[in-house]
C-alpha cells in the first residue's frame, strides 16, 4: 500500500504543480513509512518540505498555504501525535469556508498512519478517527488496501475540502494489489460493496477489511451464510444509502472498528441503520470494535483490536437474535 | 576547554522618534507626505471613534461583545500603513482600525461582533484573512501564506497580528521557528499592551522584552515606543523592506497599551489601578500625533465630523438589515454539501415555512396513523 500511496502523490504533482507535500522526515528519509519516497528528488525541496518537528505549525501553515490557493498534503507521522494539531484541525482548517463565507476554503489532506498491527509504543498504534468525523467541514478517509488507497488520496488531494486520510499502519506493507498504471480516482462519501451476500452485513474499514473478510469466510464455511461486507473507505460524510440498501436486504449488521467503543464511529453507522432499514432489521446491530480503554500497549493489542473471531460471534448473536 | 561567549550576543535596539511629551527626533523622522500624515490621522481617528462607539452598541444590546482598540491606534495604523493592498494582513481580533484600514467595511465589523457569519467575507480582491479568536493560533496561517507568496514567485509581504499573551502560545513559538528556517517575507507584530485579560506581561514572560524571542529564532526583532505612529511606521516599513527583497521575517514589538476593557465582558478595575491608566491616558497615541500634525501644520479639522457621520451611515445600514437567515448556517460548510447536510438544510427550512403558515387545524378524533407495517421475517 506504501507504493501505492507514493504513486498517488507522485502522480498528483506531476498533474498539478499547486500540490506540494511537507511534514517530518519526508524529504531526504522520504517518510518513516517511505509513503514520500523519492518525491523529493523528482520535485525538489521547495515541494516536498523537510519541516521543522511541530505539528501544529505543520498543519497551521498548510492552512496558509492552502487559504493562498495552494493544496499542501501534510505528513503526520502517527495519528497519536495529531493532538498537537488538532486545534488547527478544528480551528481552522474545517472552518474557514465558513468563517469567510466562501470567499477562502482550505483545500488540503492531512494524511496519518493509524491503528495497530505494528507492536509499536504508546501513541503510535491508536486509531482516534471519531474526531475528525465528528467535525463538520471536514472529511474522514480511511481505504482499506493499495487501490483505494491510491485512488482515494488522489480524490482527497483534488477535493475542494479538508480531507484526513487515515493510513492503516498493518496495510503498509502487508496489503498487496494490482494498481493500475494511470490515475485513478475512487469519489469521496462513497462506500464500496467488498463482497455481496444476503445473510449479514459486517461494516468495516480500514485494516478492519481484512479482519471482516476472514470473518465472512468463516461464516460462510462453518455456518452456511453468505456475508455481505461494507467497505466504509469515507467514514465521513457516511454513504447512509449503502448502509440502508445493504441492511434492508440482509436485516442484520455488525459493524467493525478499531476505535474505541463507546462514543465511537460504529454508534453513528448504527444509528444510521436504524434510521434507514429500521424495519427491515431483524437484530439489534452489533458492534465489534476496541475496549474503552486507553491503548493498551502491543503486548495486549490483541485483546483489544477487533480480530475474526470476535467478528463471527457477533455476526452468530445478530443471527440467533 | 574555556567558556566561550557565543554569537549572536543579544541586542535588542528600542525606537522612538515622538515621545509623550511631544519631542521629535528629527534625524529619525520618517519622510511621510501630509497627505499620508493626514490619512494616518484619519484612520486613527476613525479606529478611536469606532471603538467608542461600539463599546456604546455592546453597552445598548444593540452588538454582542466586542474587544475595544483604544490605545492601541498608532500600533495598528503605523504598521499596517506599510503593507500594498496585494500583500496579506493576518489579524486576531483586537485591529479593528486595521482592519478597516485594509478594507474590511464598518458594517462588516458590526456584524462580526454581533455574531454574523457575514462579517467575517472579505471583499473579493482583499488579501485580509478574517479575524481569529484562538490565541496565537493565527500565526502558522501568516507563516504558510508568505511560504505561498515565494513559492508562486509573487513579491507579496505577509503581517501578522498577535499580543503579548500570544507571546506564551506555542502557535506563537512554532510560527517563529517556521518561519526563521524558511525565511518568508512575513513581519510579526506583536501588540504588546501590557494586559492578556487580568495577567500583566511580568507575569506572562520572563523575558526583558518580546523583541529579543526574536534571537532564538534568527530573525531581527525590534522594539518600538507602540504609541508613537512615527517609530512604529518607520520599524514597519524596515520590515516589510526586508521581507519584500528576500531577506525573511521581521519581529517587532509595539509597546503600547490597552485603555479600556479586555472586552465588554469584562471589569479591569479587579485587576489594575486607576493610576496605571492615567499614566497611560498622557501617552496616548492620537493626543501625541494631533500635537505633530499641528506642529507641521497639518490641518485635521472637520476629520471628527467625517468620521462620525461615516460610522453614523455605517450603524443605520447596519441596523437596516434584516435578521440572519437561519439556512445561511449551510452555505458555507463544504464545497458541495453532503447528503445528510441537505437533508438537514430542507428541515430547518420546512420548520421556518411553518413558522410562516397559518396554524393548523384542530385535530380530528381519528385515530393516529401508522407508520406502516413491519415487513420483516420474523413471525
Amino acid at each position: 500500500m506504501v507504493k501505492a500511496l507514493n504513486l498517488a502523490l507522485q502522480q498528483e504533482m506531476e498533474r498539478d504543480p499547486d500540490v506540494l507535500v511537507l511534514g517530518e522526515d519526508v524529504g531526504v528519509d522520504g517518510g518513516v513509512f517511505r509513503v514520500t519516497d523519492d518525491l523529493q528528488r523528482q520535485f525538489g525541496s521547495r515541494r516536498v518540505i523537510d519541516s521543522p518537528l511541530a505539528e501544529a505549525a505543520i498543519v497551521g501553515s498548510a492552512v496558509g498555504m492552502s487559504l493562498y490557493g495552494l493544496k499542501p498534503v501534510c505528513e503526520i507521522q502517527f495519528s497519536g501525535f495529531a493532538f498537537q494539531c488538532f486545534h488547527q484541525i478544528e480551528n481552522h482548517a474545517a472552518r474557514y469556508r465558513q468563517r469567510s463565507q466562501g470567499r477562502f476554503h482550505c483545500q488540503m489532506v492531512v494524511r496519518m498512519p493509524y491503528g495497530g498491527g505494528v507492536r509499536a509504543l504508546e501513541h503510535h498504534s491508536e486509531s482516534e478517527e471519531q474526531f475528525y468525523a465528528h467535525i463538520p467541514g471536514l472529511k474522514m478517509v480511511i481505504p482499506s488496501g493499495p487501490r483505494t488507497a491510491r485512488a482515494l488520496l488522489a480524490a482527497a488531494i483534488r477535493d475542494p475540502d479538508p480531507v484526513i486520510f487515515f493510513e492503516a499502519k498493518a496495510l503498509y506493507h502487508a496489503a498487496k494489489e494490482e494498481v493500475p498504471d494511470e490515475p485513478e480516482i475512487m469519489p469521496l462519501g462513497k462506500a464500496r460493496v467488498d463482497r455481496e451476500g444476503g445473510g449479514l452485513t459486517i461494516v468495516a474499514y480500514g485494516a478492519m477489511l481484512r479482519v471482516a473478510r476472514e470473518a465472512a469466510e468463516t461464516l460462510a464455511t462453518e455456518d452456511g451464510v453468505e456475508t455481505e461486507i461494507v467497505d466504509l473507505l469515507t467514514v465521513s460524510p457516511l454513504d447512509r444509502d449503502t448502509l440502508a440498501a445493504s441492511v434492508g436486504k440482509t436485516g442484520r449488521a455488525v459493524v467493525v472498528h478499531e476505535a474505541p467503543r463507546s462514543f465511537g464511529p460504529g454508534a453513528e453507522i448504527a444509528a444510521s441503520i436504524m434510521e434507514g432499514a429500521f424495519l427491515s432489521l431483524e437484530a439489534p446491530v452489533q458492534r465489534v470494535a476496541a475496549y474503552d480503554v486507553p491503548f493498551p500497549g502491543f503486548a495486549r493489542e490483541k485483546a483489544s483490536v477487533p480480530d475474526a473471531a470476535r467478528v463471527v460471534a457477533a455476526a452468530r448473536a445478530a443471527l440467533a437474535y | 576547554m574555556p567558556r566561550t561567549v557565543l554569537e549572536p550576543r543579544c541586542q535588542i535596539e528600542h525606537l522612538s522618534i515622538l515621545d509623550a511629551d511631544g519631542n521629535l527626533d528629527v534625524a529619525l523622522e520618517p519622510a511621510l507626505t501630509a497627505e499620508d500624515l493626514r490619512r494616518l490621522y484619519r484612520a486613527m481617528l476613525l479606529g478611536r471613534r469606532l471603538d467608542e462607539r461600539m463599546v456604546r452598541l455592546q453597552r445598548q444590546g444593540r452588538i454582542g461583545t466586542f474587544a475595544p482598540i483604544k490605545g492601541q491606534e498608532a500600533a495598528q495604523m503605523g504598521s499596517v500603513f506599510t503593507l500594498r493592498p496585494t500583500d496579506w494582513m493576518v489579524p486576531s481580533f483586537r485591529e479593528t482600525a486595521a482592519m478597516i484600514w485594509r478594507g474590511w467595511s464598518i458594517e462588516k465589523m458590526l456584524l462580526f461582533f454581533s455574531g454574523r457569519l457575514e462579517g467575517g467575507q472579505p471583499e473579493p480582491e482583499q488579501r485580509d484573512l478574517p479575524v481569529a479568536i484562538p490565541v496565537a493560533t493565527q500565526m502558522p496561517h501568516a507563516v504558510g501564506l508568505a511560504y505561498a507568496a515565494q513559492y508562486r514567485g509573487d513579491d507579496a509581504v505577509v503581517m501578522a497580528y498577535c499580543g503579548d499573551g500570544a507571546t506564551s502560545e506555542g502557535d506563537f513559538h512554532e510560527a517563529m521557528n517556521f518561519a526563521g528556517v524558511w525565511s518568508v517575507p512575513l513581519v510579526f507584530v506583536v501588540q504588546n499592551n501590557q494586559w492578556a485579560i487580568s495577567v500583566p506581561l511580568k507575569k506572562q514572560t520572563h523575558s526583558a522584552t518580546i523583541a529579543q524571542k526574536a534571537v532564538a529564532y534568527g530573525m531581527p526583532g525590534i522594539q518600538v515606543d507602540g504609541n508613537d505612529v512615527l517609530a512604529v511606521y518607520a520599524a514597519s516599513r524596515e520590515a516589510v523592506e526586508r521581507a519584500r527583497a528576500g531577506d525573511g521575517p521581521t519581529l517587532i514589538e509595539a509597546v503600547t497599551y490597552r485603555l479600556g476593557v479586555h472586552t465588554t465582558a469584562d471589569d479591569p478595575t479587579k485587576y489594575r489601578s486607576e493610576e496605571e491608566v492615567k499614566a497611560w491616558e498622557r501617552k496616548d497615541p492620537l493626543t501625541r500625533f494631533t500635537g505633530y500634525l499641528e506642529k507641521r501644520n497639518i490641518a485635521v479639522a472637520g476629520v471628527e465630523a467625517e468620521v462620525d457621520a461615516e460610522i453614523a451611515a455605517a450603524v443605520e445600514r447596519f441596523e437596516a438589515m434584516g435578521p440572519a437567515d437561519p439556512l445561511g448556517m449551510f452555505d458555507h460548510a463544504y464545497g458541495a454539501p453532503p447528503a445528510a447536510l441537505e437533508a438537514q438544510r430542507a428541515e430547518v427550512a420546512e420548520r421556518a415555512r411553518d413558522q410562516q403558515a397559518p396554524p393548523a387545524p384542530p385535530p380530528d378524533d381519528s385515530p393516529l396513523p401508522m407508520r406502516g407495517q413491519r415487513t420483516t421475517r420474523r413471525p
